[in-house]
């Protein structure tokens, strides 16, 4: 009993935290402390899957959002030079825009959650524990037997995408002057330096 | 309550000190030792003042680092600058969590171990963001840029190096993976036979990942003075150098678990003690490796930074993912035998 | 062709594995570190170190004041005023100064010496601790060449044939 209600108070502790990391993505002025609160939220959230057992979407959000994606956030971020002054007046300037969206965005969740509360839906038992796997093992087993499709489908999606990235970024200006490592590696001394033999010469008798 | 209590807080926690202490204290040897190596190699002699053959050199420096005043740079933001050698410190600590020295000796026998371990080394890359950018340096600031792109290129190559593994031992738990390398052949059982070329990668990406020579260019002292920790003194600089010299022991451990049989010996059983595994093994395994980092640094120069990103993205990451498909294939035609 | 023998070069690392079979060679090769205070370098007996004022073995000071030195010095690290000495008159040297930061160890004042009175001793250890100590005085560098005066002649002697 009581290690349950540990698993509560954690629950909730995680949860309290990961609501108000959120909340300070929105509100810090300073944008790389912003980002930094993103990191907490998702590593609230992370937390807060592994109370729930499901270990490898938890260890796979630390990995892909916190480890590699917002580091980049990081990056842009920290490139930037923000004028706190405009920010300050953007705020009340677009703050009746933003209520507005926020309010749809409530009232479409609220639809939704509704609808779904009409049918009634009890969470069954934890299909890996019934099948005797751990977490990870059942997940891979059914994203690459029931779900291969939408899988490799999703897979070549962002394929395309990484694609599409590099084909836009990447264009060769006829002036600039690029160098290839390869190359580079490839010179032996004999590219760059000619020797020549010759006999020693002598100065002149006749300058002295 | 107090039985919960006793189990689930006083055990772990004298666990957790049973391996940090280990450690912190071979994270100080450790230093005078990589003095020592690379004085050798330099064909000098390296510390020997202090105490009979130099062997209290790092605790003088310990000392040394405690007792000096630790400065925060004008218009720092003081509380990222002290909270990032934290960050950077504990991932390199928690790491150690799953990490097994021998057959049910790991503090926390998880499933998704591996998962965790690259959880935890990306994590890591944040401490040094943040010392970069707190310090309100270019140096840092330069050094903090590179580390970051320079960890997230090499972590691409090692966790694929890392599939390799997990699919020719079919699981995430490094005592299973341990485990799947025993076999009557000893040493030619153990996965860096089969995986050579993704150990080889496996090995220089984790030098990358602990930013060492010859990849240490977010250091960089020619360069960029001393990159992320330019600004840094006294007690913060040595929490980012115990955090470095963790993660290259845990790197260590992690090459000899994940390719070279973990716990186990290279001798057959009938050799008697020395046929057994033992965690001396690994320790003789991971220490083997620990010199290499040593090695490298006295070794090579530091490359440059293009080609760095050059040999991640376009050397390591095409050969580990043609050896996914080749230990796939040793999987499944059982070119490999599998445990013992 | 080359193309592809170099790209196995690199591939198998096997420059990689030169250089480190060349440090590790190194690493057990003798050290050539000398333990500073405890050993030394041998020194040569032309070595130049600090300057020092040498007397006769009567206990007559041999600098007659000629200022040949302070002529030659490239550094201008000398500084000497001269006076008929009170007691017989003789010419003398009231005031002979070397400014060790000025001083390059060229040795010239050394070579100009008519008497050999200022020489370049072989002690080079030395070290100020106020400011103002980098100038020594007749008073010091004569004191100097009493106590090094054994070792000075030494060195003197064994050079003497080149002179």
């Amino acid at each position: 009993m009581s290690a349950q209600l540990l698993q509560l108070i954690c629950f909730y502790a995680f949860g309290a935290v990961a609501v108000a990391s959120a909340l300070m993505v929105i509100t810090l002025r300073n944008s790389v402390h912003a980002v930094l609160s993103l990191v907490l939220t998702f590593f609230s959230v992370a937390s807060i899957w592994l109370l729930a057992q499901a270990e490898f979407l938890a260890i796979a959000l630390i990995v892909v959002y916190v480890g590699a994606v917002m580091v980049l956030f990081l990056f842009v971020v920290m490139m930037l030079d923000i004028n706190l002054e405009r920010m300050r007046e953007g705020f009340i300037k677009y703050l009746p825009v933003g209520i507005i969206v926020a309010a749809v965005m409530l009232v479409e969740m609220l639809a939704l959650i509704g609808v779904r509360a009409m049918h009634v839906m009890t969470m069954g038992p934890d299909p890996a524990a019934a099948a005797g796997m751990s977490n990870t093992a059942w997940l891979g087993q059914a994203l690459y037997t029931r779900f291969l499709l939408p899988f490799e489908i999703a897979a070549l999606i962002l394929t395309v995408g990484l694609i599409a990235a590099v084909v836009l970024t990447l264009r060769h200006k006829p002036l600039t002057r690029r160098q290839n490592p390869g190359d580079q590696v490839r010179v032996s001394n004999r590219d760059r330096v000619r020797v020549v033999k010759m006999d020693a010469e002598r100065p002149q008798e006749s300058e002295s | 309550m107090a039985d919960l209590l006793f189990h689930e807080v006083l055990v772990p926690v004298l666990l957790i000190f049973a391996i940090m202490l280990p450690v912190v204290l071979t994270v100080a040897m450790f230093v005078y030792w990589e003095r020592k190596v690379i004085g050798w190699m330099h064909v000098r002699m390296g510390p020997n003042k202090i105490g009979p053959l130099g062997l209290f050199q790092a605790f003088a420096d310990v000392v040394k680092l405690l007792i000096k005043e630790v400065l925060v740079p004008t218009n720092a933001n003081k509380f990222l600058f002290f909270l990032a050698p934290l960050l950077a410190l504990i991932p390199a600590l928690a790491a150690w969590a799953v990490v097994p020295f021998d057959q049910g000796m790991v503090l926390a026998n998880v499933n998704a171990g591996v998962l965790y371990l690259l959880a935890m080394s990306s994590v890591g890359v944040y401490g040094i963001i943040l010392a970069g950018w707190a310090s309100n340096s270019r140096y840092a600031l330069l050094g903090a840029m590179r580390s970051a792109a320079q960890v997230i290129s090499y972590e691409l190559a090692m966790g694929m190096a890392l599939v390799c593994v997990l699919v020719l031992a079919g699981s995430l738990n490094l005592t299973a993976i341990v485990d799947a390398q025993a076999g009557p052949k000893g040493i030619f059982d153990w996965f860096w036979l089969p995986l050579l070329p993704v150990f080889v990668i496996y090995w220089i990406s984790g030098v990358a990942e602990t930013n060492r020579a010859p990849f240490d260019v977010a250091e960089g002292e020619s360069e960029i003075v001393a990159g992320f920790h330019v600004e840094y003194s006294g007690s913060a600089f040595a929490i980012f150098f115990l955090a470095e010299y963790a993660n290259m022991i845990l790197i260590s451990f992690l090459a000899a678990v994940l390719f070279m049989g973990g716990w186990l010996s290279p001798f057959p059983v009938s050799w008697g003690w020395i046929g057994h595994g033992s965690i001396l093994w690994l320790f003789a395994k991971a220490f083997i490796f620990s010199f290499f980092f040593l090695w490298f640094r006295a070794t090579f120069p530091r490359y440059r930074y293009d080609q760095i990103m050059r040999l991640g993205w376009k050397v390591f990451i095409p050969i580990t993912i043609v050896w996914v498909l080749v230990a796939g294939c040793m999987k499944y035609f059982g070119w490999v035998t599998i445990g013992g | 062709m080359s193309r592809i023998t170099s790209y196995f070069k690199s591939l198998l690392l096997i420059e990689m594995f030169q250089g480190m079979g060349l440090t590790l060679r190194y690493m057990f090769k003798p050290k050539y570190t000398m333990r500073f205070p405890m050993e030394h370098i041998p020194k040569s007996n032309r070595f130049r170190g600090l300057h020092a004022l040498r007397r006769y073995a009567n206990g007559e000071e041999r600098c007659i004041a000629c200022k040949l030195c302070e002529a030659v010095c490239p550094a201008l690290a000398i500084t000497i005023d001269s006076a008929p000495r009170e007691s017989d008159g003789q010419r003398r040297t009231t005031r002979y100064d070397i400014d060790l930061f000025k001083c390059i160890y060229c040795g010239f004042c050394e070579e100009s010496c008519p008497v050999d009175s200022i020489v370049e001793t072989s002690v080079h250890e030395y070290h100020f601790e106020q400011r103002g100590e980098n100038v020594v005085t007749k008073q010091q560098l004569l004191a100097i060449g009493d106590r090094y005066e054994q070792e000075i002649a030494a060195d003197r002697a064994q050079d003497a044939a080149y002179r």
